[in-house]
């Protein structure tokens, strides 16, 4: 923690899937590190690959159809693409666990939740039966849940999604992970849920020193809990930054879209929420140009017809677009200007 | 769950009784009896045989004494038939499930032709579903954790010929072969383990592939779910992973298909019965129609769908010990 | 013409032509059948129907291969015709099934004319009267003969007819009853639908042979009451006509909607009598095939009818045909479960509150509104029902309860073929492995359409 070790870096991971409309590139050149004890938002819109990334980190990408087809994957100076799966197996659920997005199929309904929390601590931590349900038991109680005990011996069907939520995350806590990877841990949950969730979610990290991944589609959600953002869209990464410059400056249009699209009920009540034009675009079969340029309000020729580059705004701020400067320069001002509305 | 399987169990009665109403009304319908296949016979002897199986009544009356027969009734005085179930309660006489004598098989009752040959077709016929159940859940469980390998089609293919090949075309290729090519088995009748090796086969083919491709279809739905990611997420390996997470939603339409499979196994015994010269309970039940020998086949009918019943209700206790989801109240 | 420049009226065009087609090809089915029976009739040889037959047969594929390339759109069908073009067994069982189809359906008449046989044709005197007649394959019987020394291969071609017959006539039988049946009590719900299920359950567990055996004898026997009888015969002809007749005024209102205005109104009057002539000529050959069906029950008239306008004065079709309307009658059962099913997770969805609140019948939303909805688990519970009530006419047959002589099927001939099998194992292979060929074909293509038009198995 206190040292700011690499936990997990990817470099140009590509993972591909062999579909009958040809090949679907769902994750195409994604780069990002990691430092012990941070959290990594990943934020894009469904289908723009960050669940295939996370995936990919994982092994988890079934394969046939999908496969890993390039890049690298270094999880604390493993080489996870290069390691027998068995030698995978023993850092899933052990160092690296992972929480999905819909707590209602993501548990077995047909095992005890017992079963379930019991059998990663005695695989994992070689608990005997009496440990793993003591430990079961402690951790159950850790994310909140009410009367831990009883719920042991009952089956998820019983339980609310939010509970059942938390069930997840005290079962993907339990070995005490280097990683933590929340795939769209709130989206299936009620608003209420979501804030108490995200609020365990947070509370956890810091007393447990867990780095965490957190992925999602709502830009809300990563505010406040997050120290660098990836954006991603249509397997690419399209913006790279810190979360308070990219919320301030952003260097996409992309991001200042989705930016705007946040419904902010503290001004411009009334007003009509703003939505990025169009649908994403079909990954098997992409333009030539930037992906985003059909949807894009400033799109040029050159946009259609060129890939753009990936440009370096400064040390920890990239930008996929054509204009990244220019729009870079655009949302400085704009943030000064409404600094300055706030301040008066 | 005890009261639900006891009502369960209720509701059989009234519908073990539809259904011999049913069998009953479906016979009478039919045109012609079981004497009327004879040479015309002199009117006097026909009153007679219509007197003796009191077939002179009106058909309400021979229908109500037919439902009481078949229950529960006090034994008329001087009755001194053999047929049915008697005890004394009260100082009165009761018969119960008296379905009378075979009209055809003379001097035998109903009863006693039904437990003379059904030990047969139940033996075949559990032994064959024991085995289409064994295997079929092996190779379906194969062919879908390896899938697209040379295993899966292998597999699916002869299951596919399994479901395609009449089984008293089956039957005799075996006989064929076995018996007549290589020696090793006896051809036909009922005899030691060597003699029911064949009629199980037989029996289980059409069955195992099947439940081969039923399991396959369901491990392949679960092996794609949620849950089953969350438990490779968690480090298990796909040995745990199969046993543990997958097998129980897999074979959930393997447990529901169990009921209807019972109900054919019962029928499908006649093939194998005339195949194999076995003196099973089907032969007896399709000869009873022909003939129509109506206490032979309604005490048949009225066993069997007591049968098919209780076994649904087993295959639906098992369904709610799998699938906690369920409750029964 | 302006209104054609609308691009939602093009679309309207569009369907509506495809509409239009889609009659020509029921119209064309209808002659198909017709120029068929022809070529069948008086002892094998109108060659002129037979041509008519195969090339109507052969138009209708392609035009169902081309509409098929052209479907434009990704509609689930459309997609789901792509899916399945791409599973190469399921295209194996779709052309096994094809060229079946057309084999039986111009095979007799082509044995005729190559060898002279046809299937009730018993030689006489060339071996005297008890020698074996039973001959191995050769040049002249490709699959060798029965028995009785009449050719193998005519016999199984028309028994594949029969074959086809039963798997077809019954699966519509126990499509009618079974989707009725469940989808009224799906959408029903409450005390109904649990009536009609426990009835479900009731005839579960009643072995079917019995009911098959009671209902072919109460119907067939022969002390069988006229009036009896004669009920199959009036449902099946009720039936017969006014699907006929709805379909034929359907399409001649549409037809000439659509061309009125289009083309001179002398011609338009000559097309639409021409329609009428076809239409009604397809509605007199169904009677016919109905009458044919039973003309055991007509007494004397269907005699008449039989030996004046049809092939054979075959009076034990109407068992034949008694069989197919029984074994419809007792397979439909799992079908009505599978839809009651379906419609059971659809009707509280949004399209049938609106449907409902726009004031359509109940009988207009089960039938106009959700089960076109669950059709997709309907067609493929349909394409396995036929092979396994194949296979259950072939156990009836087997029991001695099927088809009886003078026809047969290819169960009848599998199981008259087994008491021979040791001297004379063609008798049972040939016309066994014929059925056990269609049916393997019948269970791929089904499978493959289940994998089609279920979204769930797909790859991604």
């Amino acid at each position: 923690m206190s040292n700011n070790a690499t936990i997990l870096s990817v470099k140009d991971l590509k993972t591909y899937f062999q579909t009958e409309d040809g090949i679907v590139k769902a994750v195409d050149g994604i780069s990002f590190e990691l430092e012990k004890g941070e959290t990594l938002g990943i934020v894009g819109e469904s289908g723009s690959g960050k669940s295939v990334t996370n995936l990919s980190v994982m092994r988890l990408i079934p394969e046939p159809p999908g496969k890993i087809v390039g890049g690298e994957i270094v999880f604390d100076g493993i080489d996870v693409r290069a390691l027998p799966i068995e030698d995978v197996r023993k850092i899933r659920g052990k160092r690296i666990a992972m929480i999905f997005q819909d707590p209602m199929t993501s548990l077995n309904p047909f095992l005890k939740i017992s079963t379930q929390l019991m059998e990663v601590t005695r695989l994992h931590l070689g608990h005997s039966k009496e440990e793993a349900y003591e430990h079961g038991v402690k951790m159950l109680e850790m994310v909140g849940i009410p009367d831990p005990r009883s719920r042991m011996d009952g089956y998820p069907h019983e339980l609310s999604g939010g509970m059942r939520q938390r069930i997840m995350i005290a079962m993907a806590l339990s070995c005490d992970p280097e990683l933590l990877i929340a795939d769209e841990p709130t989206t299936a949950l009620d608003v209420t849920i979501q804030a108490q969730i995200l609020e365990l979610i947070k509370d956890l990290r810091s007393r447990m020193g867990t780095s965490v991944i957190l992925i999602t589609h709502d830009l809300g959600v990563v505010a406040g809990m997050t120290d660098k953002i990836v954006v991603m869209y249509a397997g690419k990464v399209f913006e790279q930054a810190t979360t308070r410059e990219l919320f301030a400056t952003p260097a996409n249009p992309y991001t200042k879209g989705l930016l705007k699209s946040v419904p902010d009920p503290a001004h411009e009540q009334g007003k009509e929420l703003y939505q990025i034009p169009g649908l994403p675009p079909d990954v098997a079969h992409l333009p030539p140009g930037c992906p985003f340029a059909e949807r894009c309000d400033r799109a040029v020729e050159l946009c259609t017809n060129e890939y753009p580059p990936f440009v370096q705004i400064n040390a920890d701020h990239h930008s996929l677009c054509h204009f990244a400067k220019e729009v870079y320069e655009e949302s400085k001002i704009e943030h000064s200007a409404s600094l300055a509305k706030t301040k008066r | 769950m005890i009261g639900f399987i006891l009502r369960r169990l209720l509701i059989i009665i009234p519908m073990a009784l539809l259904v011999v109403s049913l069998t009953w009304g479906l016979i009478r319908v039919a045109p012609g009896n079981f004497y009327s296949d004879e040479r015309s016979l002199p009117p006097a002897i026909e009153e007679n045989i219509k007197r003796k199986y009191g077939l002179d009544k009106p058909w309400y009356q021979q229908y109500f004494l037919m439902l009481g027969n078949v229950t529960c009734r006090t034994a008329p005085d001087g009755d001194t038939s053999t047929t049915g179930f008697r005890f004394g309660l009260f100082g009165t006489q009761f018969k119960c499930f008296d379905f009378g004598d075979s009209v055809k098989y003379l001097g035998k009752s109903v009863n006693e032709i039904i437990f003379t040959h059904l030990p047969y077709s139940a033996t075949i016929g559990f032994l064959a579903y024991i085995l289409a159940l064994i295997l079929g859940l092996i190779f379906g469980n194969i062919a879908a954790l390896k899938q697209n390998s040379a295993w899966d089609y292998g597999s699916m293919t002869s299951a596919m010929l399994g479901l395609s090949v009449p089984n008293f075309v089956l039957g005799p290729i075996l006989v064929i072969v076995f018996s007549l090519w290589l020696y090793w088995l006896p051809p036909a009748r009922w005899g030691g383990v060597a003699n029911i090796i064949m009629p199980v086969i037989t029996l289980s083919a059409i069955y195992m592939a099947y439940i081969a491709r039923l399991t396959r279809a369901g491990m392949l739905e679960v092996m794609r779910s949620d849950y089953i990611r969350t438990a490779r997420a968690k480090g298990l390996d796909e040995k745990s992973v199969l046993l543990r997470h997958g097998i129980r939603g897999g074979i959930i339409p393997v447990v529901s298909y169990t009921g209807p499979a019972l109900a054919g196994l019962l029928a499908g015994t006649v093939v194998v019965e005339k195949v194999f010269a076995i003196p099973g309970l089907g032969n007896i039940f399709i000869q009873s129609v022909l003939n129509r020998d109506e206490p032979l086949t309604l005490g048949i009918v009225a066993f069997l769908s007591i049968l098919i019943m209780i076994f649904n209700l087993i295959v639906d206790i098992a369904y709610g010990f799998l699938d906690p989801r369920i409750r029964y109240e | 013409m302006q209104m054609l420049e609308d691009p939602n009226l093009i679309e309207v065009n569009y369907e509506f032509r495809k509409r239009l087609v889609g009659i020509g090809f029921l119209m064309l089915i209808g002659i198909a059948l017709i120029a068929l029976h022809w070529s069948s009739r008086t002892e094998y040889f109108s060659g002129i129907g037979l041509i008519v037959f195969l090339v109507l047969f052969l138009s209708l594929t392609a035009y169902a291969i081309w509409s098929v390339r052209t479907s434009r759109g990704n509609s689930l069908w459309a997609d789901a015709w792509k899916r399945l073009l791409k599973n190469k067994l399921a295209v194996f069982g779709l052309g096994v099934v094809w060229f079946m189809v057309l084999l039986v359906a111009v095979g007799p008449t082509l044995v005729y004319w190559l060898n002279g046989f046809t299937p009730d044709y018993i030689p006489s005197g060339v071996d005297g009267g008890d020698r074996v007649r039973s001959f191995p394959p050769s040049l002249m019987h490709p699959m060798g003969t029965d028995d009785q020394g009449r050719d193998l291969l005519a016999r199984v071609l028309q028994g594949g007819r029969i074959s086809l017959m039963v798997g077809i006539i019954s699966t519509v039988v126990s499509l009618i009853v079974g989707v009725s049946w469940g989808a009224i009590a799906g959408f029903l719900g409450g005390r109904i639908d649990n009536i009609m299920m426990r009835v479900v359950d009731i005839i579960y567990s009643i072995p079917y042979i019995l009911v098959v055996i009671v209902l072919l004898s109460v119907f067939g026997g022969p002390n069988t009451n006229f009036l009896i009888g004669l009920i199959p015969v009036a449902i099946t002809a009720g039936i017969t006509l006014a699907l006929l007749a709805w379909l034929g005024g359907r399409a001649y209102r549409r037809l000439k909607e659509h061309f009125a205005g289009r083309v001179r109104p002398g011609l338009l009057k000559v097309l639409m009598v021409v329609f009428a002539l076809l239409t009604i000529a397809i509605i007199v050959e169904g009677m016919l095939l109905n009458a044919w069906m039973h003309t055991a029950f007509l007494g004397n008239i269907g005699a008449w009818i039989a030996e004046k306008f049809l092939a054979s004065a075959g009076q034990g079709l109407s068992q034949i045909f008694l069989l197919f309307f029984a074994l419809g009658l007792v397979s439909w059962l799992t079908m009505a479960r599978v839809v009651r099913g379906q419609i059971l997770s659809l009707k509280n969805q949004e399209f049938v509150l609106a449907a409902r609140a726009t004031g359509v019948s109940t009988f207009g939303i089960i039938f106009r509104h959700l089960v076109p909805n669950a059709l997709g688990p309907v067609i493929i519970y349909a394409t396995l029902t036929v092979p396994s009530v194949m296979l259950a006419e072939a156990f009836l047959s087997f029991l001695g309860l099927g088809v009886q002589a003078p026809y047969a099927s290819w169960g009848s001939l599998a199981s008259d073929g087994i008491k021979n099998i040791q001297i004379f194992p063609w008798q049972m292979i040939f016309p066994g492995v014929t059925m056990a060929l269609t049916l393997f074909s019948l269970n791929f293509l089904g499978d493959g359409l289940r994998d089609a038009l279920d979204p769930q198995t797909r790859k991604f």
